[in-house]
């Protein structure tokens, strides 16, 4: 074991895999010579070569189409979109080809795409969303948003080796600020099992990514007030373990979903409704949901701050579901 | 592709053919000032903790920016990029809504919502750009669309590209179309030689980017973007190519970044050398030896230098008494109400 912030185990996952795999390279905007605008990749290109790790120009589609393209040529490409936001140029061919080749033509498609996603350091509308929601409802792509350094590498590791197209979403915010134990060597954390980051009995907060920090947050401040939270990292939201959902409920009778996407339309309202669906019985209180605000995600850090949910938003909302 | 003439001649001779006086010239030197004056204060406000997020300057690209709006017209609509301040500046943006843009004060354009140079002001003709490059190159396509639905014979629309983002479809397709239609559109390369740490022989395979302007019928004029003059001079001609119904011209000003990406980025990875070579073409200096030859005096630049110089001092403590955004409207405006549509820019 190793201690290791998120961004390196990432950059670890990708090494490993690339050293075993010949097949794996990386292709994106500045990945080479500068190592990506996070420094993700930093120092790969001279491990791996030019061919291996690709400085491609400012052109998504072409990226995003040619990693479809690489994987039917037998190839396991990673793609890294500078932030998350910019997929959205490439959205056109990882929804409509990525996503359905194999449903139609029965030829696999493992490709990675690596989504430095998510907000909370003034990056405005353009460098903070967190797009896991419009891309859900997409059948044919995984959605996969690690919270911790060990799951990093893992699951890094784990899209890596996929027969399907994968959005890996690594949050910004998680970076440099989450330390972790890291496992040496090779190793792959499964899409689709959730985790149980925190042990409670009261209320499930369902969450992922960043968001599963919040969720912990919240979960201490309030064992001060009595209140016992278990926190579910979900790890993927496609492929769904609603499994652990379904347990975790069982047992508190009483579920908040946390997640950054927007409130309308984000995933967590398909897991309330699922909740609400299938769990009915075992409920004691509505399902309640704490998400960003259905508006674009603003710069200034006082605006900013109002829209993204924060950690005193969910102690107040676990405390009124606890009360209820 | 047509290269135009840098002029050797007679500073006076030059204006005149232009059909600028050395007042005009003495603007754009003010503007160029004010632009760069602009951005090093920026870089101050950022060390000082001020400016959230990042922070990107045009530093070499004054010339260029200025150059370029100069030749625009009161009516015209803008949509320049990240190294365009000089574009704001020219066409009337207060510098202290520019350092409250910066500090994600209510007083920025953007009211705190957007952050740097993501900025614009459509009662200046503006439109604020996107990160997402260069996705306004097809709305300033849109925009002469509308001229010429509208039947406006002298109005024209500008609109940005940098070297890297050429590569993306938003520009060929934008392009394209405005070709198709002849549309009253100067499409603008701002060419400084790097997107982010990429060199252009990886981002297009052509001589300059330009030169893709073959493919869709168009013409491609390349300026050296260190000099405002020579800029003006392709762009007017651009202009009234664009609005007489010939067509959209691309000119690419050729210019360096002059510091890294942004911030945080040292660009290691450009050779010492060409920051010499290119800061010994330093537009703002050049403009100040063409103009000192066209008869200004050394105290006559000290009074503009030391007037920017109150201007932004002045403009900055303005700024900095420009309150945050009240976080209760963070939610509020997502969609506009019909009776905004009455305002004089529709
Ligand atoms: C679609 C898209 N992808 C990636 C980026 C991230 N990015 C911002 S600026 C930049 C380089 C742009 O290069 P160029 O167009 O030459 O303009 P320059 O910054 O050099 O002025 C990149 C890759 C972006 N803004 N938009």
């Amino acid at each position: 074991m190793a201690t290791m912030t998120y961004l390196q185990a990432i950059s670890e996952g990708l090494k490993e895999e690339m050293r075993r795999d010949e097949r794996v390279f990386i292709i994106g905007q500045d990945v080479g010579v500068y190592g990506g605008a996070f420094k993700v990749t930093d120092g790969m290109q001279k491990e791996f070569g030019e061919w291996r790790v690709i400085d491609a120009p400012l052109s998504e589609t072409a990226i995003v189409g040619a990693c479809t393209g690489a994987a039917l040529g037998g190839m396991r490409p990673v793609a890294e979109m500078q932030f998350a936001d910019f997929v959205s140029c490439a959205w056109d061919h990882l929804t409509t080809v990525s996503a359905k080749q194999y449903y139609r033509m029965g030829t696999p498609i493992p490709m990675t795409v690596r989504l430095p996603c998510g907000g909370g350091f003034s990056g405005g509308p353009f460098h903070s969303q967190m797009y896991d929601g419009y891309f859900a409802g997409c059948p044919g792509l995984k959605l996969v948003m690690p919270a911790t350094p060990e799951d990093a590498k893992g699951m890094m590791i784990e899209a890596i080796r996929d027969p399907n197209p994968v959005l890996f979403f690594e949050h910004k915010h998680l970076y440099r600020r989450i330390k972790g134990e890291v496992p040496e060597g090779v190793y792959t954390v499964p899409f689709g099992k959730a985790r149980v980051a925190r042990e409670g009995a009261d209320v499930t907060i369902v969450a992922w990514s960043a968001m599963v920090h919040v969720a912990t947050e919240a979960a201490e401040q309030l064992a001060g007030e009595g209140i016992d939270v278990e926190v579910l990292d979900m790890r993927t939201i496609a492929p769904l373990d609603f499994e652990a959902i379904a347990k975790s409920v069982t047992k508190t009778s009483k579920a908040i979903v946390l997640y950054e996407d927007t409130k309308t339309g984000g995933f967590g309202g398909e897991i309330s409704a699922r909740i609400a669906e299938e769990l009915f019985e075992t409920l004691d209180a509505p399902v309640r949901r704490v998400a960003t605000a259905d508006c674009p995600i603003p710069f200034s850090p006082v605006l900013e701050k109002e829209v993204l949910p924060q950690t005193a938003d969910v102690v107040e909302a676990v405390r009124a579901l606890s009360a209820y | 592709m047509a290269t135009a003439a840098s002029a050797e001649t007679d500073p006076r001779t030059r204006l005149r053919a232009l059909g600028l006086d050395r007042e005009d010239a003495v603007t754009m030197y003010r503007n160029m000032l004010v632009t760069r004056g602009i951005e090093e204060r920026g870089h101050i406000l950022f060390r000082q903790g001020k400016i959230p997020g990042s922070f990107y300057t045009g530093r070499g690209n004054e010339g260029a920016a200025v150059g370029v709006a100069s030749a625009t017209k009161p009516q015209d609509h803008l949509c320049p990029l990240q190294r365009d301040m000089g574009v704001h500046v020219t066409r009337g943006l207060e510098p202290w809504r520019v350092f409250a843009q910066y500090m994600g004060r209510s007083g920025g354009p953007t009211r705190g919502r957007d952050g740097n140079v993501h900025i614009g002001d459509i009662s200046l003709g503006i439109v604020g750009m996107v990160s997402h490059l260069p996705a306004m190159l097809p709305v300033g396509v849109g925009l002469a669309l509308s001229y010429r639905i509208k039947n406006e014979r002298d109005r024209c629309a500008f609109a940005w590209c940098g070297d890297g983002a050429s590569a993306r479809g938003d520009f060929h397709e934008g392009v394209n179309l405005a070709a198709v239609r002849k549309l009253p559109i100067v499409f603008i390369i701002d060419n400084n030689q790097w997107a982010y740490s990429t060199p252009s022989n990886l981002g297009y395979a052509t001589e300059h980017p330009s030169d893709r302007a073959k493919g869709y019928g168009l013409q491609n004029v390349v300026v050296d973007g260190t000099d405002p003059l020579e800029v003006y001079e392709a762009v007017k001609e651009a202009r009234d190519k664009a609005v007489a119904g010939e067509g959209p011209t691309i000119v690419e000003c050729v210019t360096l970044r002059m510091e890294g990406h942004a911030v945080h980025d040292d660009a290691f990875y450009v050779p010492k050398e060409d920051f010499e070579t290119w800061a010994a073409k330093d537009p703002i200096e050049r403009t100040r030896k063409f103009l000192l030859e066209a008869g200004m005096s050394e105290d006559e630049d000290e009074e503009i230098r030391s007037g920017v110089k109150r201007l932004l001092v002045e403009q900055l403590d303005k700024a900095e008494a420009s309150p945050l955004p009240d976080p209760s409207t963070a939610t509020t405006g997502v969609y506009a109400s019909p009776e905004e549509l009455d305002t004089p820019h529709h």
